[in-house]
């Protein structure tokens, strides 16, 4: 199977005059998994609601399982399913019952409903706790009956909105795992995420979303290999300090917070001796100097001319 | 018939959904009728004796409690659809293809059951105080219809603001102008002994029409004018309710 999942070519979408996104194109092949990333308000979960047929876009064309979303959103509907940014779950109902509703919902046979429900449960792990109110679950279990209800049409396109935020890191890799089988069993998966690792650790194509557009796309490997080479890292006591090493060394950017400076090299011996030659010369003292092998992080800087952080917390 | 079929199976799925909630939860009916019934009380046994209204006063008050106990019951819809707007439930739902109707069609016939149970209930202790209404069979017919239309037009705004609303807190508080709206009405003094301005206020506001039509069905004097007034009324509320609902139901994603 090598057809494409999704194809979405010059997307775009504006809330009143403000641009949300501007001129997306996808290609999510059959059988992987792709993870569009970015900060928030970058326009993820906007993609997300156009791909499944909740928004109609003002420009572009989406096919989705190979039926436009717009002129033929039913079609599209009865492939995929949708997890989306909160946990959608019905706390009053037991995890059971919400399994039951969503197989009523699809109109499936009783006897196929309660036999999907008695496997889902048990393939997430959700058997014990299938008779209680959803209400009382953990954050982790609800994220998971939330994929189980997902799951009771066997959807061939799955779509997760950062299907782990907010989730310990022993909850998130449960995630990751059954996100693998899903695509082991022959689903797609196209998942949002705000955390770099998440991509790394799951996609086999990551897409960089950042104000409404595509700055990159490629493996894990490929966006690291644009970074050139690897960068050094310099700790300062203090803001004075580091803001007379940036003045040094242009090239580089600076953490405030963190009172840190990245800057751009090798990090050979030959390299770095320069570096702190240069340092010297204008008498800045560095606290701690460390090399860095450029990880995804490194790579959303790169693209994006601002950090994932700074983007938080504006 | 297929789209048809699919939509009243979803419905009734839907419906099957708002009846564990009110089980799950029978504080909500319980809110519902609390407040009627101390009103009740309050106003018969406390106050109503300053009032000359022409008749033994708990016949006069109860159609007026009967309308406010709606507004009483409605809090759970509104939060309750906010909910499933905001949790992302609704949209959940528009993926898979769920007709837009069953959803709004379950709120809509759940809240409906609810307040009747409701109304029911408060009806009881009228009947407990003394109430003794003169009206023939077809009389409670009308006056059921009337209870039955006006429940439907709140119904309809309640789902409508709470599809509207960002919160459900705020939600909530779309609510009150439904409870505090019949102090003002004809529901506990007649309207022309009211101060003047609240007075025309209360002639001209939808209340008025919809319980003097229904006190005039429970007496046995049902006044023609007033009903078609309270009829148009519920009328013209549903309607705006379930476009407003539609509309909002449908903007947002």
């Amino acid at each position: 199977m090598n057809g494409s999942a999704i194809a979405a070519s010059g997307l775009r979408k504006a809330y009143k005059d403000k641009p949300v996104l501007d001129g997306i194109d996808l290609d999510v092949r059959t059988g992987t998994i792709f993870a569009l990333l970015g900060p928030n308000g970058a326009g993820k979960t906007t993609t997300v609601n156009v791909l499944t047929t909740l928004l109609t876009p003002d420009a572009g064309k989406v096919l989705v399982a190979g039926h436009d979303v717009v002129t033929e959103a039913k079609a599209v509907r009865a492939a995929i399913g949708v997890t989306g940014q909160f946990a959608s779950v019905d706390n009053l109902l037991t995890g059971r019952e919400n399994l039951l509703m969503m197989a009523d919902l699809l109109h499936l046979p009783k006897t196929e409903g309660r036999r999907i429900t008695d496997r889902l449960l048990d393939r997430f792990d959700l058997v014990e706790a299938a008779g209680k109110p959803a209400a009382s679950y953990s954050g982790g279990m609800r994220r998971k009956l939330d994929l189980a209800m997902t799951l009771v049409g066997g959807p061939q396109i799955i779509f997760l909105d950062e299907p782990t935020t907010g989730l310990d890191p022993r909850s998130r890799r449960t995630m990751w795992e059954i996100i693998r089988d899903l695509v082991a069993d022959g689903a797609t998966i196209f998942l949002t995420t705000q955390y770099l690792e998440e991509a790394d650790q799951l996609a086999d194509r990551i897409a960089v979303l950042d104000q409404g557009r595509l700055v990159a796309e490629g493996t894990a490997g490929e966006l690291k290999r644009r970074i050139p080479g690897s960068h050094v890292r310099l700790r300062f006591t203090s803001r004075p300090e580091l803001d007379a090493a940036a003045r040094v060394l242009h090239e580089s950017t600076e953490d405030g917070d963190e009172l840190t400076l990245r800057v751009p090299g090798d990090g050979g011996v030959k390299s770095l001796r320069a570096l702190l030659d240069r340092l010297d010369a204008h008498s800045v003292e560095v606290e701690e100097l460390s090399v860095h092998t450029p990880d995804l992080d490194d790579v959303f800087l790169a693209l994006t001319g601002h950090g994932n952080k700074e983007v938080n917390a504006r | 018939m297929n789209a048809i079929s699919a939509s009243l199976t979803d419905s009734a799925t839907m419906m099957r959904r708002s009846y564990r909630h009110t089980m799950r939860n029978p504080l909500t009916l319980l809110n519902a009728i609390i407040m009627p019934i101390f009103l009740m009380f309050l106003m018969v046994y406390v106050l109503g004796g300053g009032f000359s209204v022409g008749t033994d006063y708990v016949d006069y008050a109860t159609p007026g409690l009967i309308i406010m106990t709606i507004g009483y019951g409605i809090g759970p819809t509104a939060t309750g659809v906010n909910a499933d707007m905001t949790t992302g439930f609704i949209n959940r739902l528009r993926v898979m293809h769920v007709s837009r109707a069953a959803v709004l069609n379950a709120h809509v016939v759940a809240t409906m059951l609810r307040t009747l149970v409701a109304i029911a209930l408060v009806v009881g202790v009228a009947f407990l105080m003394g109430f003794s209404p003169s009206a023939g069979f077809p009389e409670w017919l009308g006056a059921i219809g009337v209870v039955v239309l006006a429940t439907l037009a709140i119904s309809w705004l309640t789902i409508a603001a709470g599809l509207a609303a960002k919160t459900p807190e705020s939600a909530g508080i779309l609510g009150v102008p439904l409870m505090l709206l019949p102090f003002l009405s004809s529901a506990f003094v007649p309207a022309d002994k009211m101060g003047p301005g609240v007075r025309e206020f209360a002639e001209y506001q939808p209340f008025t029409p919809i319980i003097e039509a229904l006190r005039g069905f429970l007496t046995g004097t049902p006044s023609t004018g007033t009903t078609i007034t309270a009829i148009a009324w519920c009328a013209g509320l549903s309607l705006i309710g379930y476009l407003w609902a539609r509309k909002s139901f449908t903007k947002r994603a």
